[in-house]
């Protein structure tokens, strides 16, 4: 089978140096050429930490990207998944020729353009129409392009009134429409978009996706489409890479890296175990031996957590008052810090004896999100035993939406709630 | 499974280094629309939001003129033969006030740009092209001013030689711009990692001034100041001022030496600047 390969990506790599950047380069600028003049090698590429923000690091130099290989074929809606920092902007910037990589190639049958962060080069003296031509310009359409899609542009951005009007009497939702409708009648073969979904309203979200899909389905353009929203990712990709540190963690269909990058995001901390109470967390008073955040839809507990499952908190103590009678409960906070609700109740709990409790959330409840459980353990007197602000922490992720709005509902929760029709 | 690797149907290809040397001028032309948006944006929002608009363009010029024709000429006594001060003043600040502002406008490309150029590609080149091209159109409207006040001396009965080399003047003043454009790749290349020279642009332009004959003639200096003349004899501004007042009010000197070095020097500065520029142009956004 003949693959069409539209883009490759060869062993990119990208070193940046961190701390101050300026004069203090100097000494290494010279050391640097010195060696070029010599013929041998950078010798500031041969160090290195890998992007790993949240630990300290040893060398001056890191690398925002290491040894990066992929393919992309034409017609394609590759989705670039991972955590802040984890070189997706990058690779982006790389792709965009915005920056150019310190080691490997990329090699393209076609044009990118690049949606990096929509309104780029806006003057907000100038009108929304003089805008739409400087734009277009920029993004590498020539006049007359952009002078035989003008009145498509206007009417897709639906800022048809104020389009006479400086830009800067916009308000930042219009501009963002006026921005992306010129970006969306770009006639690139490989289209870069980046976190532009994020802004604008809900009808204009629908027909921006309308947009990408039409892009890609219709007219067999190649979409690079980067993203934090899982749900836009997994409807509209039909391919996806997730990244951690600079490399590529996985690559294949949406629903397997999604779930797997899900899983393995340091989001969650989903069970605690312990074998015994010595080493268990608590105080003096009680002792947590066990506790769990369990998916009961799934035949496998530990299956991730969408929207659609019944969630069961499982909670092992033991009890090491000398009151029988013990109040459990818990706050459950988004990771904002939010308290979406909080339950509790009173049990017997035999002294010195390990004690299974355990409460449901039900189905369609949650909305996506990240939540923590702040347990509390109290005496019957609602005198306070011990409290735990980040006893277990769990994602609960957005299901597949065939189309239609892609964003995020809104609401702490999202509960399914009868409707019915009337006629 | 058969890859359709061969690099020839590759269209582009993003490497790490560099050439030495690379001014791709047919990517340059596919973005000519750019360049004269950009211009036009320039044109047209400058002085937006002003009450006099592009009246500003005229009294700066003016009323530099009319201080320094009572400085220097009034106070100081410069003389400047049968040419009335003013105008000659006039002709050496219009001309002057071309290259500084191709130079302020181009030496801060990377810095003030870097928001744009952090997201989208196009060759950079544009920017600073654009800047030199729509400080013409204000050179040209600041040139219609000289031109009136000529014609004002000329009824007035003053005694004004047009010199028949002022078809030479346009190439002068291309001239101008591309040193001016040159000398502004090269500092605001620099200034993406020494920041020193945005401050030294600041006051060295002004300072430049009063080396480049731009206030009295050449032969002035030469005579008062023998031991400094060489100062200004070495700068090729102050040719370039001197032979576009020759050409326009027949007055001072046109040494074709001096023209020829001025040559030299903007055709040097223009492909040095123009290297740096094409270097820096690659790695700047993670230096800036």
């Amino acid at each position: 089978m003949k693959k069409d390969i539209i883009l490759k990506a060869e062993n990119i790599s990208k070193q940046y140096r961190l701390g101050q950047v300026g004069t203090g380069t100097l000494s290494h600028d010279l050391n640097r050429w010195w060696h070029e003049i010599r013929g041998k090698e950078n010798p500031y590429l041969k160090i290195g930490d890998t992007n790993d923000r949240s630990t300290k690091a040893t060398s001056e130099y890191v690398w925002a990207l290491q040894d990066i290989n992929f393919e992309v074929e034409r017609g394609e809606v590759l989705g670039i998944i991972g955590k802040n920092g984890a070189g997706k902007s990058t690779l982006l910037k790389i792709l965009s020729k915005v920056t150019a990589p310190t080691t490997g190639s990329i090699k393209s049958r076609g044009r990118i353009a690049s949606l990096l962060e929509v309104g780029t080069g806006f003057h907000g003296e100038m009108t929304g129409r003089e805008n739409i031509f400087l734009n277009g310009a920029i993004l590498g359409m020539t006049k007359k392009e952009i002078a035989s899609k003008i009145d498509e542009i206007i009417d897709f951005s639906g800022c048809e009134r104020y389009i006479d009007t400086p830009v800067k009497r916009y308000s930042s939702g219009m501009t963002v429409r006026l921005a992306f409708a010129v970006a969306a009648f770009l006639e690139p073969e490989i289209l870069v978009i980046d976190e532009v979904l994020a802004v604008g309203d809900a009808e204009f979200q629908k027909k921006a996706i309308g947009k990408m899909q039409d892009i890609s389905r219709g007219e067999g353009r190649t979409v690079l489409f980067v993203s934090h929203n899982m749900a836009a990712v997994e409807t509209l990709c039909t391919r996806v890479i997730s990244m951690n540190n600079g490399s590529i963690l996985g690559d294949g269909s949406p629903t397997k890296i999604i779930s797997e990058y899900l899983q393995s995001s340091s989001f969650s901390q989903r069970k605690i175990s312990f074998e015994n109470s010595e080493e268990a967390i608590g105080n003096e008073n009680v002792k947590i031996l066990y506790a769990a955040i369990e998916n009961t839809s799934a035949l496998d507990p530990d299956e991730i957590i969408d929207v659609t499952s019944t969630i069961n908190f499982r909670l092992k103590m033991v009890n090491q008052t000398r009151e029988e009678k013990i109040s459990i409960g818990y706050d459950l906070r988004t990771i904002k810090g939010d308290v979406v609700f909080g339950s509790g109740g009173k049990f017997n709990c035999c002294i010195g004896m390990t004690t299974e409790v355990s409460c449901e959330i039900p189905a369609n409840f949650l909305n996506d999100d990240v939540y923590q459980i702040h347990i509390y353990f109290h005496t019957n007197g609602m005198s306070q035993l011990y409290s735990n602000l980040e006893l277990l922490t769990f994602e609960v992720k957005d299901v597949k939406r065939e189309s239609g709005y892609l964003g995020k509902v809104n609401g702490m929760i999202r509960p399914s709630l009868p409707w019915t029709l009337k006629q | 499974m058969n890859n359709t690797d061969n690099t020839s149907e590759w269209l582009f290809e993003i490497k790490p280094k560099n050439k030495f040397f690379s001014l791709n001028l047919k990517e340059v032309w596919q973005y000519r629309d750019l360049l004269f948006l950009f211009v036009k944006r320039d044109v047209i929002t400058v002085y937006k939001q002003t009450v006099l608009g592009p009246l500003w363009y005229l009294i700066q010029p003016l009323f530099t003129a009319i201080t320094f024709t009572i400085i220097f000429n009034n106070v100081a006594g410069i003389n400047t033969g049968s040419v009335p001060p003013f105008l000659f003043n006039l002709a050496g600040i219009t001309v002057w006030n071309y290259f500084t502002s191709c130079l302020n406008g181009t030496s801060n490309t990377f810095a003030s740009n870097a928001g744009i150029f952090g997201k989208v590609y196009f060759p950079r080149i544009i920017t600073p092209l654009s800047v030199v091209i729509s400080n013409l159109i204000k050179f040209g409207i600041q040139f219609l001013i000289f031109v009136a006040f000529y014609l004002f001396y000329n009824f007035q009965g003053a005694d004004l030689g047009l010199n028949s080399l002022v078809l030479l003047f346009p190439l002068l003043i291309i001239m101008m711009g591309i040193l001016g454009l040159g000398l502004g790749m090269l500092i605001s290349s620099m200034v993406t990692k020494y920041r020193d020279f945005s401050y030294l642009v600041g006051f060295g332009v002004q300072l430049l001034m009063y080396l480049s004959a731009v206030m009295y003639p050449m032969e002035l200096i030469k005579a008062k100041l023998p031991g400094y003349g060489w100062l200004v004899e070495y700068n090729p501004l102050a040719y370039i001022i001197e032979s576009a007042r020759y050409m326009l009010l027949n007055v001072g000197q046109i040494s074709l030496l001096g023209l020829t070095y001025t040559l030299a020097v903007t055709i040097t500065v223009f492909f040095v600047g123009l290297l740096v520029f094409n270097k820096t142009e690659k790695s700047f956004i993670d230096t800036v």
